[in-house]
């Protein structure tokens, strides 16, 4: 099962990157950009033919590595591999 | 007194460290390869400035679950003293032994100077005790994530438990308040037994003798007393 992980500043911490993203689109002209949020994605391939066993295997990496619930929020999508 | 620095792949202040113990202390400390799993008793833990794993995932990320790790936990749980330097603080934070989160520097640099810190009058960090809460100290530091972060809710709790070390201050040129955008100029924490210290200047750099200051060696000295007594 291939499962992509998306992980996201939480609403509400800093992140001086997208602001700095956003200000340099902003001087090209991009004048209707509302927010830039930026992240990072992980793909992973885990040996299951149960999707909700890869969700949840792939929410416990999430809260034992891949994400700092500190300042991070994380989002599961699994895909069936033909 | 029984000192240990801990070596990960990509750690780069231990060998200073190991000097600037040995000056102080007379001893060599010992050095600890990560994939360790036990500690010999020791009376303190420094975990060194540096670049663990190439600051993958996130910086301490994966420093925070090497081998020698447990053994930092059973130490902890004893009540046994723990120093974090710079990326030391960030592991220190990612394994959950201290509270928050070391972000990106606020203006995307990365930043290398002489900084002047305050000693938090109302600090409950029982390893610098003997520090002068009058004096400001003068530590360099080099990071690119130092930029202290919590949520509001742990940041009361940080501040009424007197956790707060050291802040950021004005130098003599009122010119380095905040290098890097921490909350409430956080440079440095402690533990809410005050025995784990979590800091971003390198005290190891400013000993004296072809260094700019000598207040690191100041600061490590009132740990390593804290320390015996």
């Amino acid at each position: 099962m291939q499962v992509i992980i998306t992980i996201n500043k939480k609403p509400g911490v800093l992140d001086p990157e997208a602001q700095a993203v956003k200000q340099s689109l902003f001087s090209l002209g991009f004048d209707d950009l509302e927010n830039v949020t930026m992240g990072k994605q992980i793909t992973l391939f885990i040996e299951t033919d149960d999707q909700e066993r890869a969700k949840y295997r792939a929410a416990k990496m999430c809260e034992a590595l891949l994400a700092n619930a500190v300042i991070e929020e994380y989002k599961i999508q699994v895909n069936e591999l033909s | 007194m029984r000192i240990a620095i801990i070596v990960f792949p990509g750690s780069n202040c231990d060998r200073d460290m190991m000097v600037a113990v040995e000056s102080l202390t007379g001893r060599r400390p010992a050095l600890i390869w990560h994939k360790q799993n036990n500690l010999n008793p020791i009376d303190l833990a420094i975990i060194p400035g540096g670049f663990s794993f190439g600051d993958y995932l996130r910086c301490g990320a994966l420093a925070a679950h090497s081998p020698i790790m447990n053994a930092l936990h059973d130490h902890a749980a004893r009540g046994g003293a723990i120093l974090g330097i710079c990326n030391g603080f960030q592991i220190l934070t990612e394994s959950g032994m201290l509270p928050g989160f070391l972000a990106r520097n606020q203006e995307l640099k990365f930043i290398c100077k002489q900084i002047t810190l305050s000693v938090n009058g109302a600090t409950s960090c029982a390893l610098t005790a003997s520090l002068d809460h009058k004096e400001t100290l003068q530590i360099p530091i080099a990071h690119n994530e130092g930029n202290f972060f919590a949520d509001s809710e742990t940041l009361n709790s940080i501040e009424s438990n007197g956790q707060v070390v050291l802040r950021y201050t004005s130098d003599k040129y009122a010119t380095s308040t905040n290098p890097n955008g921490s909350l409430n100029n956080i440079a440095a924490i402690c533990s809410l037994n005050g025995k784990i210290l979590g800091m971003m200047p390198h005290p190891e750099r400013a000993m004296g003798k072809g260094h700019e200051s000598a207040d690191g060696r100041k600061l490590l000295h009132s740990i390593f007393e804290a320390i015996i007594t």
